[in-house]
């Protein structure tokens, strides 16, 4: 399974660069990013960000269905994703979230898995490259999607094509018709809650790219669990040896 | 006598152990206390300022009034100037450590906005390279709690923190690389970001 998987994601990876110390930067196309990063940037100003605004004002909590039905109808990917790394307890979970917001939670706009514990074992097909070990490969800054590397950009193409949730027969026909719309209305709700965080990084830094960039790495390292351990004096630098 | 030397040996071995064993580990266990200790209290500052209701302009002010007591920032300054630290003159430096822990206060304290209607906790604190790392937990309504890390340090003789890491994101690699645009922004000149440092 694991090879065969692997065999069939590798072409797409053929293109990644060597993997770059856990703690660097790997930015070999920085001037193609930097361009992408101006056009995301204007988008952000022409579009979401004004969107974003609006949705801020909303009474609290309002807009929370629409961002809890786009995460249902994503838990159909996010539980192969967990097979695929062999997380079995995490496709449990997904899973039965998933039957229980699409039926007790009314298609997935009320969250009552949530409440009794079931909280979402977030991951995506970057993640299973990672477990496979794929390196990070280059960073990339795409088109409307922002930051990303090599390694999380071929995950997105692959999470795109593998989602099962249309091919799934006993799915509501809502819960797969407005998946992608919820999705979009998600990314406008999330832009007005980051409102000023996001906006301190695009705009009010002296070098909103090379933010962006360091910001997305180490979180995205993080999220991943490539948590250094208590003895790496790499992570743990020492600025008072510097200095000295 | 084979038996008495090897046990004399093995006694004198055991002390010794002892010793350093209880001279290391009150030293360690010190050190993570006191760090846990700084990390409680500037806890419990914030919380405090979150809990008092005050107009949000009030605790943005507090927030950075709280930065300044607890964080190291000749330290975090100098760090963010990278190698120009080594070219500027001590006068230099001087100005721009005054310079940097006003603008870093403000900028954070801002942050700290963020942790309205929240609570952090700490949770854990252990021995690091570079100090000791404490480990806290951010609590919102609504939102997924998440973690925040302070290195902390007594380099400079007392416990101070010099990094806040946020789910992974460094403030000091963040620092550095802004304060490096902003010299590229002014050709280099460090007066010119002093300056215009102070006034932000």
């Amino acid at each position: 399974m694991r090879r065969l998987a692997q065999l069939l994601v590798l072409p797409i990876l053929a293109g990644c660069t060597a993997a770059p110390p856990p703690t660097g930067i790997n930015d070999p196309y920085e001037g193609f990013n930097r361009q992408v990063h101006a056009l995301n940037k204007s988008m952000d100003r022409a579009v979401l960000r004004p969107l974003g605004r609006a949705a801020a004002t909303a009474p609290e909590g309002s807009l929370q269905p629409v961002v809890n039905f786009s995460n249902n109808a994503g838990l159909p990917g996010a539980v192969v994703n967990n097979l695929l790394q062999g997380d079995l307890g995490g496709a449990g979970t997904n899973t039965l979230r998933f039957v229980v917001n699409t039926t007790v939670g009314v298609l997935g706009l009320l969250d009552p898995a949530g409440a009794i514990g079931l909280k979402e074992a977030e991951t995506d097909f970057g993640e299973t490259l990672a477990v496979w070990g794929v390196p990070e490969g280059a960073y990339l800054e795409l088109p409307a999607f922002g930051p990303s590397t090599e390694r999380d950009a071929a995950g997105r193409v692959v999470d795109f094509v593998l989602d099962p949730l249309d091919r799934l027969g006993d799915v509501p026909g809502p819960v797969q018709d407005y998946a992608f719309p919820a999705k979009v209305g998600e990314q406008v709700v999330e832009r007005g809650q980051l409102g000023d965080v996001m906006d301190d990084v695009l705009y009010n830094s002296a070098d909103s790219y090379a933010q962006a960039r360091l910001i997305y790495l180490q979180n995205r390292r993080y999220e991943l669990g490539q948590t250094p351990s208590a003895t790496d004096e790499d992570y743990y630098f020492n600025p008072y040896e510097e200095s000295q | 006598m084979t038996v008495l030397t090897t046990r004399r040996a093995f006694l004198a071995h055991g002390a010794a152990l002892a010793l350093a064993a209880s001279a290391a580990a009150p030293a360690l266990a010190q050190d993570l206390t006191a760090s846990r200790a700084l990390v409680d209290r500037l806890v419990a500052d914030v919380n405090a300022v979150i809990a008092s209701g005050q107009p949000e302009d009030a605790m943005i002010g507090q927030f950075a009034q709280i930065f300044q007591a607890y964080a190291d920032a000749p330290t975090i300054a100098r760090y963010s100037l990278g190698a120009d630290a080594r070219a500027a003159t001590p006068d230099q430096l001087a100005r721009y450590t005054q310079a940097f822990s006003n603008y870093v206060a403000q900028k954070y304290g801002s942050r700290f906005r963020e942790f309205i209607g929240g609570a952090v906790q700490v949770e854990d604190a252990r021995a690091v390279p570079n100090g000791v790392e404490v480990q806290t937990t951010a609590i919102f309504v609504n939102e997924a709690p998440f973690r925040v890390d302070f290195w902390v340090s007594e380099a400079t003789g007392q416990p101070k923190f010099f990094n806040i890491i946020i789910e992974g994101v460094n403030m000091l690699l963040s620092e550095r690389t802004e304060v490096q645009a902003m010299l590229d922004q002014r050709g280099g000149d460090l007066d010119r970001l002093i300056s215009d440092l102070s006034r932000m």
